[in-house]
């Protein structure tokens, strides 16, 4: 019985058992329905043995969809509980793994997918490559990244979730305050994930490096792909951290090793510094992406060249290096002395000066444009100032001596959700809906899209500025709930009212999406937008192949050349093309590697042995494999070719 | 797939190129994860607990043969490397397979080394320290053991395929990751021995 025991939800609710039998129902409708239209093998064909980088990217973006609404209920959930004092919706427990999840969730498997996905969409495109550098690797890190996101959302119904907070912080997160599995889940399944995402930094690493159409170099490069290339070099610096520090963890909980227990030497503190070595890049992993976005909407629609290239591209290297040296501000107050403690406080102010030219380049690039308020314009205008509010109290955060006033209080939720979302869910939301028509054909709706963006900055305003004020007065952040003495009550009340004007932003969202799917004009043409870089100079949509012809570049602006100033983009014949194969080998190694981080989390040795040497196995497979691919012929091109243009005249 | 004759065969082609970036970029992380394992080792160093010290437990001998195995492999790789330069067919798969022999008799070593420790007390579960010692030296044990099937496969290959720009594509690649690891071992053995030894 014990065996089984440990499979069992510790703390369960009527709400786990809703949402069991609701996970239950969507996964049966989902495999009757794929059944019932005969679609396998079309799922298995074009989408699970797929090498191409645009659908890869596609994949990633609905992962990150999926997962922006499953980390929404949990925000949600939190707000209300902390809606009014001494409330029951939710007890201690049942919180802690409400934020935990929500934590790892948004910033793991909603953030960084959703990046992952604009750098597998726009780097080859911008940069006017064929496909990515390893696009079978490319294949292996979504899956990997998929499965590690599956794992961790398995533990919501099988075993009970992470309960320590997305930090992990040892020794909470040790087997002596952590029983359940939760933690053991939280180990793997980031472990999993984090190996596809270190994988996706060593491709488009080489990608950019190496494939760039002729004549680009690097100083020619949109700044997208500068801002990708930077994201993916401090990925593969900061991951492999991330990989030893979750192998060090698993074997505290699952060898009884001692590196961060508190006796027989180990020290807790160690976690903390090697998470923040790790998590401190992460978030600029997370941010500089974000900025190359609105580096490429900005000039769009202010109609005028982005302002300080060079400077811009300076400020992201400088950005990535302080990354490094930052880590210690996560805890000021847990005693490393007044000297460490100055050094790290001037090194994450020092981050403010590039960050501030970048956001007066943005600002220049708007002075006298001729300004068109699209929606992906109107996320980039709203993000300046808020973005710019979030920056300045992380500078108040960086003083160390106040920070013993600021820490672990709702301040800090207030600044880092006041740095994120304006940053990161902002720039992800526009860059969707500026890049929505090339990558699906149809644009979203523009009326619907503006109400959201207004809808999200209300909710956004109303949910979390007054956590500045509630965290100055000392209500701490990680609590389930407060008294009535404390007054804490009338602004959380408005948090919940603000947490759930943006529900219904993403709900309208959605609807946008249903909306454009079934009325949203097809005719657009590939370049709906009027903009400026290679991407848009392709058909809508995107053939396999992406460019027919090589293109040539002389500018950072290569197709707004093209158009206004007779630079001459496709010179010379149609050629054979080559391309990689499909292969189901990346699906099918990470199903072993889900299977593999089950065994582990439960400590289920014989199926850990079984899986371990099923993936040795993919391993030589691939070794022995000859796989040289495929041509694509030059009839075909044209014929290709032909349809797309025809398709594009027609609609003019 | 264009061949370009006027440059080795392990770099005449573009997806070849575009590997050999590929795993440097790869073994920067590597050395990441290698410096990540230094930091946490010495951290803990002196953080033994009840349990020994690394002067009570390192002993030079088993460290010195192995020290001396892994650097001679690495070398035989070099020169396996030079023969398939010159398109010595034979001549390359003799030094890769000493390489390989090399390498098992290391790992033969470390594993002694390890069975020495956990019989003297210095089990995985002793102290921070050993935890420390051990996931170090296993780390570099465990790319070791990986890296002499995947020798092997590559081997297997060159005697079935010849040298093609394929093969010879990762046999350079295989000897960029042992010569890395030798270089591992030489950080392991200064600044985890003869350091914990003085």
């Amino acid at each position: 019985m014990d065996f089984f025991d440990r499979f069992a939800v510790p703390h369960p609710s009527f709400l786990i058992y809703a949402a069991m039998v609701g996970i239950g129902l969507t996964m049966l409708a989902v495999v009757v329905g794929i059944t019932y239209f005969k679609k396998w093998g079309y799922l298995w064909r074009e989408w699970i043995t797929t090498v191409d980088h645009k659908r890869i990217g596609i994949m990633y973006l609905l992962t990150a969809l999926l997962m922006l609404f499953r980390g929404g209920v949990d925000a949600i959930m939190m707000r209300y509980q902390l809606a009014m004092p001494e409330n029951t919706f939710l007890d201690s427990q049942h919180y802690n793994e409400v934020f935990t999840t929500h934590g790892v969730v948004m910033i793991l498997f909603m953030a960084m997918p959703f990046i992952i996905f604009f750098f597998n969409f726009l780097v080859p495109l911008q940069i006017g490559a064929r496909d990515v550098a390893f696009p079978r690797l490319n294949a292996l890190s979504f899956w990997l990244f998929f499965m590690g996101m599956g794992l961790f959302n398995l533990s919501f119904i099988i075993g009970g979730s992470p309960d320590a907070g997305w930090t992990s912080y040892f020794p909470l997160a040790g087997n002596e305050f952590s029983t359940s599995v939760g933690t053991n889940y939280y180990m793997i399944a980031i472990q999993i994930a984090g190996i596809g995402t270190l994988m996706t930094g060593i491709n488009f690493i080489t990608t950019i490096l190496k494939m760039r159409a002729p004549g680009m170099t690097l100083m020619k490069m949109p700044m997208f792909t500068w801002s990708a290339f930077i994201a993916n070099v401090i990925i593969v610096f900061a991951f492999p951290v991330l990989t030893v520090l979750l192998a060090m963890g698993t074997m505290d909980r699952l060898f009884g090793t001692n590196f961060f227990t508190t006796d027989n030497g180990g020290m807790d503190m160690l976690w903390a510094n090697l998470f923040w070595v790790w998590g401190h890049p992460e978030v600029y992993i997370l941010i500089l992406p974000a900025f190359g976005l609105y580096s490429e909407i900005i000039p769009t629609f202010a109609r005028r060249n982005l302002y300080g290239y060079k400077s811009m591209v300076a400020s992201m290297v400088v950005i990535s290096i302080l990354s490094f040296v930052v880590w210690a501000h996560h805890f000021f107050t847990m005693g490393q002395g007044p000297l460490t403690n100055s050094i790290f406080s001037i090194t994450t102010m020092a981050i403010a000066i590039p960050t501030g030219v970048k956001i007066f380049n943005w600002l220049f690039t708007l002075w006298k444009g001729k300004i068109q308020f699209t929606t992906p314009m109107l996320y980039s205008i709203l993000f300046i100032p808020l973005f710019t509010l979030g920056g300045v109290t992380g500078v108040m955060l960086a003083m160390s001596a106040a920070d013993y006033q600021y820490h672990n209080t709702m301040f800090l939720v207030a600044h880092f959700h006041n740095v994120i979302i304006p940053g990161v869910v902002y720039a992800m939301l526009a860059g969707m809906t500026f890049y929505w028509p090339k990558i699906f054909g149809f644009m979203l709706n523009e009326k619907l899209g503006k109400w959201t963006a207004w809808l999200l900055t209300v909710g956004f305003v109303l949910a979390f500025i007054p956590m500045y004020i509630t965290g100055l007065d000392g209500q701490a952040r990680r609590m389930y709930t407060y008294s009535e003495s404390t007054g804490f009550s009338l602004l959380n009340m408005v948090s919940f009212i603000g947490a759930a004007i943006m529900a219904i932003a993403f709900a309208l969202l959605v609807y946008n999406i249903y909306y454009s799917i079934r009325y949203s004009p097809r005719n657009i043409g590939s370049d709906p937008w009027d903009a400026r870089s290679l991407e848009w100079s392709t058909h809508t949509p995107v053939p396999e192949y992406n460019f027919a012809i090589t293109p040539q570049v002389a500018s950072t602006q290569a197709f707004w050349d093209s158009k206004k100033n007779g630079h001459e983009l496709f010179k010379g014949d149609i050629e054979k093309i080559h391309m990689p194969n499909n292969s189901g080998l990346p699906f099918i190694m990470s199903c072993m590697f889900f299977v593999f981080g089950f065994a582990m989390v439960f400590s289920i040795w014989p199926v850990v042995i079984v899986s371990l040497i099923g993936i040795l196995a993919c391993l030589v497979y691939r070794s022995f494999e000859q796989d040289h691919g495929r041509y694509i012929s030059v009839e075909e091109i044209k014929e290709t070719e032909t349809r797309l243009r025809g398709a594009k005249n027609e609609g003019r | 797939m264009k061949v370009d004759n006027s440059l080795p065969l392990e770099y005449s082609t573009e997806e070849n190129n575009l590997k050999i970036l590929g795993f440097w970029i790869f073994i920067g992380a590597e050395i990441m994860l290698f410096a990540t394992l230094f930091t946490a080792y010495f951290t803990l160093e002196n953080r033994t607990g009840n349990g020994p010290t690394g002067a009570e437990i390192f002993e030079i001998t088993p460290v010195l043969i192995e020290t001396i195995l892994l650097l001679t492999s690495s070398f035989t790789i070099g020169l396996a490397i030079h023969a398939m330069r010159l398109n010595r067919k034979k001549a390359m798969m003799g030094f890769f397979t000493i390489t390989l022999i090399l390498g098992t008799a290391f790992l033969g070593v470390e594993i002694y080394e390890f069975t020495h420790y956990v019989h003297v007390g210095a089990g995985l579960q002793t102290s921070a320290f050993t935890a420390a010692l051990l996931t170090t030296l296993g780390t570099h044990g465990l790319h070791v053991t990986l890296g002499l099937f995947w020798g092997l496969f590559i081997l297997l290959q060159i005697k079935k395929r010849g040298l093609t720009p394929e093969t010879a594509n990762k046999s350079f690649i295989f000897s960029l990751y042992w010569h890395f690891l030798d270089i591992i071992w030489i950080f392991i053995f200064s600044f985890i021995y003869l350091k914990g030894m003085m």
